[in-house]
């Protein structure tokens, strides 16, 4: 709901004067790939765009990203009705083990696959004595798409089953004393609610997919993110009109979902006290179990295996540990700078956004959830571009050789995944009653010191919960990371990559599960503090 | 020839886990009856009703509707094919649907919708609603229309699970008279499930009083509030003063002096004294009390009196006269009163 205020206090003035100048700069990548795309000849935009090849990127892009949406929509669903609905075996171990994927990158993921059944990977080599001359070929449509199904999946699964969760027990309960069957109450009542939680669930994936970048570099399948990242050495001007396309699709994406959260959030009116019933699943327990554990097994226990297998192989053959802690260390640096970077900058926003509702602070948010449609691929075009065309001037103010540096990546970072610290952030402080501040202002305490005793303790697990958030993608990040960090700026996501790229799979276990591990770790933070 | 009840339960009980919530429950609604599950919060009542309806398992014990076995130890006819209409506490109305479509939800393939829809629309006082969705309308529609939704089916039995506790206290007693007309006019037996006295006395035919998972006693609600069986169901029926005494046949002898008792007794005894069969005044032979304080309440006043040996009393007097708080004031018994033992 949007209400003007009835007068611009002094604070919401001062909010303005801060978010104002740090909406622009959260802008400024797009609106500088618009410009620079702006200026490619409309007949030659237009014949670039309508090339053969182009079309074919826009087409694998598509099918990509509808065949990772399906595929993750028939695992997510039953999943979550399985572990929220019925009294299956180990629901609360299922839970866990079907959302920790999310915290693999993709290029591990996909490293996993090629290591495994790659040309190079250890299965050839065990099949080989066998008279297996090549397995087939992983790389590809199939190989992209069983990398990212299997970890973007969860997105589908925890978001219906909160649906299914949040869905009050009578509902279904009426139907039925209205006479109808357990199947016709679950498909006109029970689905219709629940359509809402799994389209917005389906479109986290699409939105993932179409943004991601290591799964389909590592399996060379030329959708969006990687044409542009083979464009950027050759033609910057093409690489920012593509890009422009690929931010239109995020953008509607990103619209459709919003529409249906804000539709479907009129459904859930009341919530009941009362816990739903478990369907007792019979005979069809130990269906239920194989099921999962197939899911659990792809998703999660073979990339761990295969990882693990590379492991023991490269410390058997002169690898060390050792050589993991300074790449962790740059990571943990670039992460936490960026995290904590966003959850300050956060702030603003979200006060001026909740306290002070208007068109204007509405329209300075969505300036900041803008990165959520922005794939990392884009927003470190967009810092190449701009830092080449700089670097002239930085060599000669500041005697800069490289425009590259780590305030430019944790800059990045932060326009990329300001949107995961705003929405924890907003949440928290919704939570906090105006009354609370108003009640301290008229006990004689200034706003100030108001939002320091008052609003910023009450609303701190939904910012912490936003900073880990950041914290724990920016870990995995790995495009803008590969062509923003400053040279010999080794971090985990570039070490795996550059070790996977060259094959040597050894080389890139030892990170590749330092980086899973600490990323289930904040998860499970992230998860705790949820409670 | 005598008509099959509408409902029969006979000895249900049911635990969840280790909390026994409905204990060995048996009791007969006949056809047209409104019968009123009365108890205080977790005393089971909301269970019966969901074993009732079939959305709970009974642990043990016969449930028949209509004369039919819907549940004992063999069978369980499913929810969906009892003919039993459900009105939730919260309403439980379909978010996307509109109130038409609600209503139209379990109506029976076919034969004359459209009239029957406009019936029972008229019937609720919503002819001019059938397209808004729930969200649109006030808490008192939202009742009506989940009623006419469980109505439509045509029920032989609809069961109101505390269907006022979420209105307001000012339109209750309205909605309340509305539900109570509506439901007799479509000729249905009722069960309600309340834990307000007030509802279940204005609404009910019959009133079954339920204490932690037991029927402590079942009646008229006249025969309820003048004859309760024991002290808990006195005290949660009305207002109780239980002055203790010594009884010794008809007679108990307690510090309002010696009360006539209805039923003989022996020993000691608790004697329930209701607040309006309290008399005030210049009686010569009333034992003596002090008045602590009075409410007025336009028609009558509530007295607060403390009797010589401590015992508190409270009654209901006309309000012509004017008690001063610290006045001595003689107190006697009208008619004969009911003991329990001690």
């Amino acid at each position: 709901m949007i209400r003007t205020l009835p007068r611009p206090s002094a604070t919401s003035r001062l909010l303005l004067a801060i978010t104002i100048p740090l909406a622009l700069a959260l802008l400024f990548p797009t609106v500088y790939l618009a410009l620079r795309a702006a200026q490619v000849p409309l007949d030659d935009a237009a014949d670039y765009l309508t090339r053969a090849g182009t079309l074919r990127v826009i087409g694998r892009s598509l099918l990509l990203v509808g065949a990772v949406s399906l595929a993750s929509a028939a695992i997510g669903i039953p999943a979550a009705w399985l572990t929220a609905r019925t009294d299956l075996r180990g629901r609360r171990v299922w839970t866990i083990a079907l959302t920790v994927p999310l915290v693999i990158p993709s290029y591990v993921s996909a490293l996993a696959l090629v290591s495994a059944i790659g040309q190079r990977g250890f299965l050839q080599g065990w099949l080989a004595p066998l008279g297996v001359e090549r397995l087939p070929s992983i790389y590809g449509f199939w190989g992209a798409w069983l990398s990212i199904t299997l970890l973007a999946y969860p997105y589908v699964f925890l978001s219906a089953r909160a649906g299914l969760k949040g869905l009050d027990p009578s509902l279904e309960e009426a139907s039925r004393t209205l006479g109808r069957s357990a199947w016709e109450t679950f498909r006109r009542v029970t689905m219709p609610q629940l359509a809402p939680s799994i389209m917005a669930g389906v479109l986290l994936v699409a939105l993932y997919t179409l943004s991601d970048f290591g799964a389909v570099a590592i399996m060379q399948y030329n959708v969006f993110t990687r044409a542009i990242y083979l464009r950027l050495s050759l033609d910057l001007e093409t690489a920012a009109l593509l890009s422009m396309v690929l931010v239109a699709l995020s953008v509607a994406i990103l619209a459709l979902a919003n529409r249906i959260e804000q539709r479907g959030s009129t459904y859930y009116a009341q919530r009941s006290a009362r816990a739903h019933q478990r369907i007792a699943l019979g005979r069809w327990q130990l269906a239920a179990q194989a099921f999962l554990a197939l899911i659990a097994l792809l998703s999660l226990i073979a990339p761990l295996g295969v990882l693990s297998y590379w492991l023991i192989n490269g410390l058997q053959h002169g690898e060390t540990l050792a050589d993991v802690i300074i790449p962790l260390q740059r990571s943990i640096r670039a992460a936490a700078l960026a995290a904590l970077a966003s959850g300050v900058l956060a702030l603003p926003f979200v006060l001026l956004q909740v306290r002070f509702p208007s068109r204007i602070s509405q329209g300075l948010a969505r300036a900041a959830y803008l990165g959520y449609a922005l794939p990392g691929v884009v927003i470190a075009l967009a810092f190449v571009f701009a830092g080449a065309r700089a670097l002239g001037a930085l060599r000669d103010w500041f005697g800069m050789t490289d425009y590259r540096s780590l305030g430019l990546l944790v800059a990045a970072y932060v326009v990329r995944f300001i949107p995961q610290a705003l929405g924890p952030a907003r949440a928290g402080l919704l939570q906090v009653n105006p009354h609370l501040e108003e009640s301290a202002l008229t006990l004689g305490r200034n706003r100030t010191r108001v939002f320091a005793s008052i609003t910023l303790p009450l609303m701190r697990p939904g910012l912490v919960a936003g900073v880990a958030m950041v914290f724990l993608t920016a870990m995995k990040e790995l495009p803008v990371t590969l062509l923003l960090a400053p040279s010999g700026y080794t971090t985990l996501a570039t070490r795996i990559w550059s070790a996977s790229s060259e094959a040597f799979y050894a080389r890139a276990a030892a990170p590749a599960l330092v980086l899973v591990l600490i990323s289930a770790l904040s998860l499970v933070y992230i998860l705790d503090s949820d409670d | 020839m005598t008509e099959t009840p509408a409902v029969t339960c006979h000895t249900l009980s049911k635990s969840f886990g280790p909390v026994r919530a409905v204990e060995s429950v048996s009791f007969r609604l006949e056809r047209g009856e409104f019968l009123a599950l009365l108890g205080p919060s977790g005393c089971g009542k909301t269970t019966v009703l969901r074993m009732i309806a079939g959305l709970e398992q009974p642990d043990s014990g016969t449930i028949s509707l209509a004369g039919q076995v819907v549940s004992d130890g063999h069978a369980f006819v499913p929810p969906d094919r009892r003919r039993v209409g459900l009105v939730f506490q919260d309403y439980a109305l379909f978010p996307h649907m509109t109130v038409a479509e609600n209503i139209a939800y379990g109506m029976a393939r076919g034969r004359d919708r459209h009239g029957r829809m406009a019936e029972l629309l008229a019937l609720v006082g919503l002819d001019e609603y059938g397209g808004r969705y729930p969200r649109e309308l006030s808490g008192g529609q939202q009742q009506r229309v989940a009623l006419a939704r469980a109505l439509a089916p045509q029920p032989d039995v609809i069961l109101l699970d505390e269907p006022f506790s979420n209105l307001d206290v000012a339109l209750r007693t309205q909605v309340r008279e509305d539900v109570q007309r509506i439901i007799h006019m479509a000729g249905v037996s009722a069960v309600l499930v309340t834990h307000d006295q007030d509802e279940a006395m204005s609404m009910a035919d019959c009133i079954a009083v339920m204490f932690a998972g037991r029927i402590h006693q079942i009646g008229t609600p006249r025969a309820l509030y003048e004859a309760p069986v024991s002290r808990q169901v006195a005290q949660f029926l009305g207002d109780a003063n239980l002055i203790p005494g010594t009884a010794r046949e008809r007679v108990a002898e307690t510090a309002l002096g010696d009360l006539p008792l209805r039923t003989p007794a022996d020993g000691a005894v608790e004697v329930l004294v209701r607040p309006e069969a309290l008399i005030l005044g210049d009686i010569p032979d009333g034992a003596l009390a002090t008045v602590q304080r009075t409410i007025y309440h336009g028609a009558h006043q509530i007295v607060w009196l403390v009797l010589a040996d401590g015992t508190p009393l409270k009654a209901f007097a006309p309000a012509d006269v004017e008690w001063q708080a610290g006045q001595q004031v003689r107190v006697t018994v009208r008619g004969a009163a009911l003991a329990y033992p001690a």
